[in-house]
């Protein structure tokens, strides 16, 4: 009903024919959008668009076989430092050149971080919205197990967790998943307790529709944004961590190349050998900026509430 | 309505008796080890009927227990005691699956138009929700039904495919008044449908109900804090004070000759246009007092200009005074 007329007694006969409060913009318009005005969005965007096409084409990409060993290119430099083109990030104590191993790397850090992350979101947010929505016993019991979880220090569990399953990829995996599932049980918990008092939830309540049915269907969708601002900065947190305990000793196994695994070869050459360290730190360094970045600009975008200050 | 001769009376649609619903306040170990668990009497010892096809008004200010009613004829949660009889059948006694499948006759309609639908569903999804659930029609009928709904409520099918996102507080209204006839319910629950939509909404959602409420037959419980709007819609209503029905009359009845002290201060406490008429009964004193510790006897002697030591003592029996008027006070012939 228009301001403009004037007439109030018309606005009690007139049927429902109010305006259109706004226009529905879907979600990857809006998305697409908020991208473009944002540079900090935009470059991390860019930047993880060009790590996942390195990692699809690494087989491509790489000048050298990463686990050919030249003697005679041993501690060869890189272009920056007095080497020249063939090796362009140096070689290694092997005679291993060091751009196609840290090409070959992203897969290990890529797949690690998606995984990982995949494996901490069905089943933190499964246990949450449980814990959330029936309350009780079973809340209790699910909130002191994550408890109980966090009071390990990280190292520690995954050192315990070595020492059971053996140190590989798959135990690496479980170790960093059983490290941050508890983020996603939290927030989806914490969501859904309040969710479930909204009257939609009431209304599907009241309609019939099952508890599994409610929580997959009103609960989870609405927890989705917030949960794919938490993925996104986590993924650069366990790529961080897959080098590091890698570094340890504690995750991937050479020859499987990893940046962590190359790092803690480059330890003992660093002062002779700088470039052994530097292509592997620089690949971490750059994924986890760009994600952080892209990660950063979700969270600003669709979860404004959880930004630190 | 039928033709056919009845032995009975006509069974009324929802007998609810001796309801309480108590909430347990949540306190530290040590001092639920050393007094009584605390507890809100959110709901006590109320009864009433709803009569088949009648418009029944529960009023009351907030904190009363109104809304709490309405939520246990809903079985969103549970009560602490008493019956309720759907149809003469055993409403409480139904759990699980059973209870599930007997929703169907009881729905609501909710206060918040803004939180009452997911904002991420379509319309057609959100109406569409009840008859897939109950598989009420095949599943290539729904698109038909829903669009039926939603010209029944006064929406244009043309806007299913929107999001709730894009209607305002009005709209969204009909939209969770199409989806509660979905179901063709038996009882429909309207707790406060209008208070959060402006005054001149308030009356088409209103005309709206009572519409649909005669053409689709069907018995409405209606919770609302605004007498002016009860008395508008309501065929009978109960005035509810702190847990506890103080009155049960027709609403003419009601508005014209109230008996309990609290309905004849609430009456006065509406704002009159004109100054012809004087009022009588200033606004009632002091804030209603807390559930947790409802004050003995009459609930409402420490507010009531007309308390006496009674009042204090004994808790006032609900007495027949006129025919179909009950009211609880000791003193309501004075």
């Amino acid at each position: 009903m228009s301001v403009a007329d004037g007439t109030r007694a018309a606005s009690f006969v007139a049927a429902a024919d109010e305006v259109l409060v706004e226009e529905h913009v879907p979600a990857w318009r809006k998305f697409l959008d908020e991208l473009r005005g944002s540079s900090k969005g935009l470059s991390g965007f860019v930047m993880i668009v060009l790590v996942l096409l390195v990692t699809a084409f690494s087989p491509y990409l790489m000048p050298h076989d990463p686990t050919e060993q030249i003697i005679a290119h041993r501690f060869a430099p890189p272009v920056f430092d007095g080497g020249t083109y063939e090796h362009f990030l140096g070689a290694d104590n092997l005679g291993r050149d060091i751009l196609s191993r840290v090409i070959l790397g992203t897969q290990t850090s890529i797949a690690v971080g998606f995984l990982v992350v995949l494996i901490a979101v069905v089943v933190g947010s499964t246990l949450g919205a449980i814990s959330g929505y029936f309350g009780g016993y079973v809340d209790t019991a699910i909130m002191r197990l994550a408890d109980f979880q966090l009071s390990f220090p990280f190292i520690l569990l995954a050192i315990i967790f070595m020492a059971i399953f053996g140190p590989g990829f798959w135990s690496l995996v479980v170790a960093l998943a059983v490290a941050i599932w508890v983020n996603y049980a939290r927030l989806v918990r914490g969501e859904t307790l309040k969710l479930r008092e909204l009257e939609f939830v009431q209304a599907a309540h009241s309609i019939g529709v099952r508890d599994a049915t409610i929580i997959v269907r009103h609960i989870l969708p609405n927890v989705m944004p917030s949960m794919v601002v938490m993925a996104t900065l986590d993924i650069a947190w366990v790529i961080i961590f897959e080098a590091a305990l890698s570094f340890l000793g504690l995750g991937i196994q050479p020859p499987t190349p990893s940046w962590g695994v190359m790092i803690a070869d480059g330890r003992n050459y660093l002062f002779e050998s700088h470039w052994m360290t530097l292509g592997p730190g620089l690949a971490i360094l750059i994924t986890s900026v760009a994600i952080n970045l892209f990660g950063d600009f979700l969270r600003d975008t669709y979860d404004p509430k959880q930004a630190r200050l | 309505m039928n033709d056919t001769v009845q032995t009975t009376a006509v069974r009324p649609t929802l007998e609810v008796r001796h309801l309480i619903k108590h909430f347990a306040v949540r306190q530290d170990v040590f001092a639920s080890l050393l007094r009584e668990p605390l507890k809100v009497h959110a709901v006590d010892d109320v009864s009433f009927t709803v009569g088949r096809e009648e418009t029944f008004g529960l009023v009351g200010e907030s904190g009363s227990g109104k809304s709490t009613i309405g939520k246990l004829i809903a079985r969103l949660i549970e009560p602490t005691g008493g019956t309720m009889l759907l149809d003469g059948e055993d409403w409480l006694a139904l759990r699980g699956a059973a209870l599930r499948r007997a929703r169907r006759n009881v729905q609501m309609i909710f206060q918040n138009p803004y939180a009452s639908l997911d904002p991420r569903w379509t319309v057609e999804s959100i109406v569409a929700e009840p008859l897939s659930t109950h598989k009420v029609v095949p599943r290539g009928d729904v698109h038909g039904r829903v669009a039926e709904l939603l010209r029944a409520v006064g929406l244009e099918p043309s806007h299913a495919q929107r999001f709730p996102h894009q209607f305002s507080g009005g709209q969204r209204q009909r939209i969770g008044l199409a989806r509660a006839l979905a179901l063709n319910p038996r009882l429909l629950i309207a707790d406060e449908p209008v208070s959060a939509l402006d005054v001149s909404v308030q009356a088409q959602i209103l005309n709206l109900i009572q519409d649909i409420q005669e053409r689709y037959h069907l018995s409405l419980l209606f919770i609302s804090h605004d007498l002016s709007v009860v008395k508008y819609v309501c065929d009978r209503v109960a005035v509810m004070y702190l847990g506890r029905v103080v009155e049960v009359a027709g609403t003419r009845a009601l508005f014209r000759r109230p008996l309990h002290p609290y309905t004849q201060a609430l009456l006065a406490a509406i704002p009159e246009p004109t100054t012809k008429r004087r009022r009588i009964f200033a606004a009632i004193e002091g804030e209603i007092p807390s559930p947790i510790h409802p004050p003995s006897g009459c609930r409402f002697h420490p507010r009531c200009a007309r308390a006496r030591a009674l009042c204090a003592l004994e808790t006032p029996e609900f007495r027949e005074l006129a025919p179909g008027h009950w009211a609880a006070c000791h003193y309501a012939e004075a």
